[in-house]
């Protein structure tokens, strides 16, 4: 299984990469490319891809979509300036061909900021509840605290299972 | 996998490389595996392994087709196969220049060189310096200096080179990661204290105060490995050489010290680095050679052959100190080793004596068949040094190289012996018949161009003056009919100049002349017309004007002038005055043999220095209408060595005025020079014209100022003059660390050295290859003579020096070399008096008390010839 961690820069994907690899919080610097790691879940493995989310290096996710079987989209939720853009982001990458079959996983992270925009919220300003033909889901997350990962991968899970 | 490579090469029957007839389009088409998932790592090993092999067959691969295979094989760091890894790691550093994007392995390259597998970190340090530039450069600082402090040693090594790298393109960052290589320098692992040292070397081999205090600390502390003692070594020389520091100095000592140390690599390093260095004296030398010499009786081969090549290389310098281990030297010719067999053999024909010559000869002789040209090249040079010192066996050797020329050889090899010929000709008279005619034989079967148009110019210049000339003429027709273009027009040059020489052969050569103009190649048959009009004249004037002596001016000049009169057509034919005359004569006269070795293939015409100033100095609108630069002086230093302001001066010449051109230099950080000119007092009737000042001359930043001024037209021989000069500027104090300037400053001035101006600076060197032609072409009207009697001088030798260097003129015919044991001589000189008027004078000299000298001069116009003998008396 391939999935793949997208998200604008300081949303939090590399902390949440090696969350569910070693279960640990590591010190992370802003990636210059991409991550890759083997992380095992339910005696499932998943070849998982954190690619770096600076503009610079946005242009770069296509390279690497083929063959993705689930997208895990991370926010900041508690960046309010910057959702927009990070919607234009997700929209673009919905409409890549390749991406087609990919489930979507949005982490609403970052909850345990204070002004953090709920899920609901988070939702809406993505335009998800408008997704056509994409089998998606939104959770609440914390990638520092640990919250909320276990039940977005348990989801994923399934979801990945029910479509075999 | 590899049984598989064996299958092939038993198919293709050929044993050979199994990647030899890889189509870049199919390997790049699957390369595209990569993507597949799972990974397969020895398929895609084996398809690295090919991209990296086209890469260094040099095959061309497209930056789209290139970006895309790299970032397919990104996708391999999802595998955790070491091999194939370390294979993207290679793969990365070959593709680091031609794809595009390729920062995009920046993370995982990091994540690999912090992470726990050491096998992948060093190779990683590698790769991640490659692919980063200056700006990405500060964003690993921190992990590069971890590694270099690193205690696995091939972590350390690997970010010490990598910074070594780094230095050329971000001087700035790497000298920040000092403290961490220094703490480097004092690891345990020979390897990383080397490289730790090199880099420290680097990020202050400008500053020679830093590195002599290195050098110091480190011959202090001690070092524990070989290679940085060595290296400390190699430091410690160039430093002496560039302070030309005297052998008391400790540097000196370190080095002499060395000579004891423990490991042979070290003691090697000390005694080249001593036997190499200049000025050395016999006491200092010994006990070099006596360490290089206790290697030459080594059992391992090594030590024997790094000993007798290096004493091969200073037999010349210091004769009398190799032959101290000429015994030595005699075990290593029988050496089952040819390479040190040939050199031990080379070293002895250069430092033993003339009686030994025929017996080394007789044995080199024996195995010259079986060793490579690159020491046959070693041997001949030894031929030619040996020619010089011993004049009389000219005929063993002459002997010797005519059959290594018959022999099979390449072209280096050749040219080697081709050029020792042609030296031994030019030094010994009486050998030029036999040398010419083994020339002759070489040329009837030749495959090297460039040899046969060098020996037919050859032929061209000697032949018609040796007693049969008509006995070379069928060699060289022969050319005409068999070569390629380049080797017939070069043949018709050569025919050509016999028919100007004799006249009893101008009438076979007028024929064959004829035969030449319905060549089938242009260039043949223009020179073939071109001859055949000049001969059929017979004037003497034009032959030695047209056929002995070619043009002497610049040809990037005479380009550049014909352009000019194309665009700006007038009614006046072009003047060939007007073209500056090349300022570097061919080099015909060698006042010795080079070492074939450093002799360059024919350059490409690149713009003289004298065209760059040209070209300046045009630029300038004050300079405009002085007419062609005639002549640029050498530069004069002006100041002392190491003082406040650096002034050289180069001097140009014009047909009327005289340009001084200061280029200053400001060694004060502290001061911010403006409105510089310097000041010139003359002591003769010469007139400033103009100052042209450096507008600004910033710290370090070097400017340049001119002046012009007028040559005294009513007395033209007038011809030396001395200018007392001063530089004048306005000084605005300023800050050393930013180079800001105070707002208002002051005027200062600053004495410089006197400047001389002497007859030299008027008259430019011309060869002229047949002085005799040319003595008959500029005729007698404007001739003059006078004697002299030269009291100071005692040598002819002295005296032959003395006039060159004071006329400023081209010596022609080698007459600048004295024969030995003779008391007389006569010295040729030809060169141009600003304005174009061609100049020659014949010194005949005699020693008696000191030496007398009777002068004549002729010239195409009678001031020049006054100022010669005016400035002579």
């Amino acid at each position: 299984m391939r999935i793949l961690i997208l998200g604008l820069d300081g949303a939090g994907k590399t902390t949440i990469l090696y969350r569910l690899q070693v279960g640990e919080v590591v010190t992370t610097i802003p990636t210059i490319g991409f991550n890759v790691e083997t992380v095992s879940y339910k005696n499932l493995k998943f070849q998982v891809w954190d690619l770096g989310g600076q503009t610079s290096i946005r242009p770069y996710w296509r390279c690497y979509y083929s063959n993705t079987d689930a997208v895990i989209y991370v926010v900041d939720s508690s960046d309010r300036d910057r959702m927009g853009i990070s919607k234009l982001e997700l929209v673009a990458m919905l409409e890549e061909e390749e991406l087609k079959k990919a489930i979507l996983v949005v982490f609403a992270n970052k909850q345990d900021m204070e002004q953090a925009m709920t899920p609901t919220e988070v939702a809406n300003a993505l335009g998800l509840p408008c997704l056509k033909d994409r089998k998606w889901q939104i959770f609440k997350t914390s990638a520092t605290k640990g919250t909320g990962l276990d039940e977005a991968m348990e989801w994923l899970v399934e979801s990945l299972k029910s479509r075999q | 996998m590899i049984k598989k490579f064996d299958k092939k090469d038993e198919e293709s029957g050929s044993g050979s490389n199994p990647f030899q007839h890889l189509e870049k389009s199919a390997v790049l088409q699957e390369a595209r595996i990569f993507n597949e998932t799972p990974i397969n790592p020895r398929r895609c090993l084996h398809i690295l392994t090919k991209i990296i092999y086209l890469l260094n067959q040099g095959e061309h691969f497209g930056t789209t087709e290139a970006t895309e295979a790299f970032f397919a094989m990104t996708r391999l760091f999802q595998s955790n196969d070491q091999t194939l890894r370390r294979m993207c790691y290679l793969t990365i550093k070959e593709m680091a220049n031609i794809s595009e994007d390729v920062i995009i392995v920046t993370s995982s390259l990091t994540k690999d060189m912090t992470g726990k597998e050491d096998v992948y970190r060093g190779p990683a340090i590698r790769a991640l310096c490659r692919i980063t530039d200056t700006t990405m450069l500060q964003a690993i600082e921190r992990y590069m200096k971890q590694a270099i402090v690193d205690k696995v040693p091939s972590v350390s090594s690997s970010a010490l080179v990598s910074s070594l790298h780094m230095v050329m393109m971000s001087y700035d960052v790497v000298k920040r990661w000092v403290n961490e290589a220094q703490e480097a320098a004092s690891n345990d692992n020979i390897m990383v204290q080397y490289h730790a040292l090199g880099l420290l070397y680097h990020l202050r081999k400008n500053d020679r105060l830093a590195v002599s205090k290195m050098l110091n600390k480190f011959t202090k502390s001690g070092l524990k490995s070989p290679f940085a003692y060595c290296m400390l070594i190699r430091i410690a020389s160039k430093l002496l050489e560039e302070t030309e520091g005297g052998h008391d100095s400790p540097l000196f000592d370190f080095i002499e010290s060395c000579l004891r140390n423990k490991n042979e690599m070290v003691v090697y390093e000390a005694a080249s680095a001593i036997v190499h260095m200049p000025n050395c004296t016999a006491r200092e030398l010994a006990p070099a050679v006596s360490v290089l010499q206790l290697f030459c009786s080594s059992p391992k081969a090594a030590l024997r052959y790094a000993a007798v090549r290096t004493l091969n290389k200073v037999a010349m310098k210091h004769p009398s100190a190799v032959t101290a281990c000429n015994l030595d030297l005699e075990n290593l010719i029988t050496d089952s080793n040819r390479s040190i067999a040939t050199l031990a053999i080379t070293t002895l024909l250069k430092t033993g004596s003339e009686s030994s010559v025929d017996r080394l000869m007789k044995q080199i002789s024996s195995f010259v068949s079986e060793i490579s040209d690159e020491f046959k090249v070693v041997v001949v040079q030894a031929i030619s040094a040996l020619c010089q010192k011993y004049p009389r066996k000219h005929s063993v050797m002459m002997n010797f190289l005519s059959n290594m020329l018959r022999d099979d050889g390449g072209f280096e090899y050749k040219r080697a012996i081709v050029d020792c010929i042609i030296g031994i000709i030019e030094e010994n008279p009486e050998s030029k018949e036999t040398g010419l005619a083994h020339l002759c034989e070489f040329i009837e079967d030749c495959e090297h161009t460039v040899l046969a148009t060098k020996i037919l110019h050859l032929l061209g210049k000697e032949g018609p003056r040796t007693p049969s000339p008509s006995k070379y003429i069928r060699f060289i027709f022969n050319r005409v009919v068999l070569e390629s273009e380049a080797v017939r027009a070069a043949a018709v040059s050569a025919l050509a100049k016999f028919g100007a020489q004799n006249d009893d052969l101008l009438p076979s050569v007028l024929v064959l002349m004829q035969r030449c103009m319905m060549d089938s190649d242009d260039e043949v048959r223009d020179r073939a017309t071109f001859y055949m009009n000049v001969l059929q004249q017979k004037q003497k004037a034009l032959n030695a004007a047209y056929i002995f002596n070619g043009l002497s001016v610049s040809v990037p000049g005479l380009e550049k002038s014909l352009h000019q009169y194309t665009l700006d057509p007038s009614e006046r034919p072009f003047d060939m005055k007007s073209v500056p005359l090349a300022t570097t004569p061919i080099s015909e006269q060698k006042t010795e043999m080079a070492p074939v070795a450093t002799s360059k293939l024919p350059e490409k015409l690149a713009p003289s220095r004298q065209d760059i100033y040209q070209e300046q100095l045009a630029a300038i609108a004050e300079f405009q209408g002085l007419g062609p630069l005639f002549k640029s002086s050498e530069a004069v230093q002006l100041t002392e060595a190491e003082t406040e302001y650096v002034v050289r001066c180069v001097k140009h010449t014009f047909s009327r005025h005289m340009v001084f051109q200061f280029d200053c230099t400001n060694t004060l950080n502290d001061q911010l020079l403006q409105k510089v000119v310097v000041q010139m007092e003359p002591s003769e009737a010469y007139e400033v014209l103009h100052y042209i000042p450096a507008a600004s001359l910033p710290y370090s930043q070097p400017g340049s100022c001119y002046s012009l001024v007028r040559l005294p037209e009513e007395d033209p021989t007038a011809v030396s003059c001395t200018f007392s000069c001063t530089m004048k500027y306005l000084v605005r104090d300023c800050d050393p660390n930013t180079g800001d300037p105070d707002d208002d400053g002051y005027d200062d001035e600053y004495v410089l050295e006197d400047l001389e101006v002497t007859v030299a600076d008027h008259i430019q060197k011309v060869l002229k290859p047949n002085f005799g032609a040319a003595w008959e072409e500029v005729g007698d009207e404007f001739e003059k003579e006078e004697t002299f009697a030269l009291a100071s001088v005692r040598t002819l030798d002295e005296a032959v020096g003395n006039i060159v260097s004071f006329l400023g003129m081209q010596p022609c015919e080698r007459s600048d070399k004295v024969p030995e044991n003779k008391n007389s001589h006569v010295l040729f000189l030809a060169g141009v008096f600003r304005g174009g008027h061609d100049l020659l004078v014949r010194a005949r000299l005699a020693l008696s008390d000191g030496v007398t000298m009777q002068v004549t001069v002729r010239g195409a116009d009678e001031t020049p010839v006054d100022v010669i003998l005016a400035s002579v008396g």
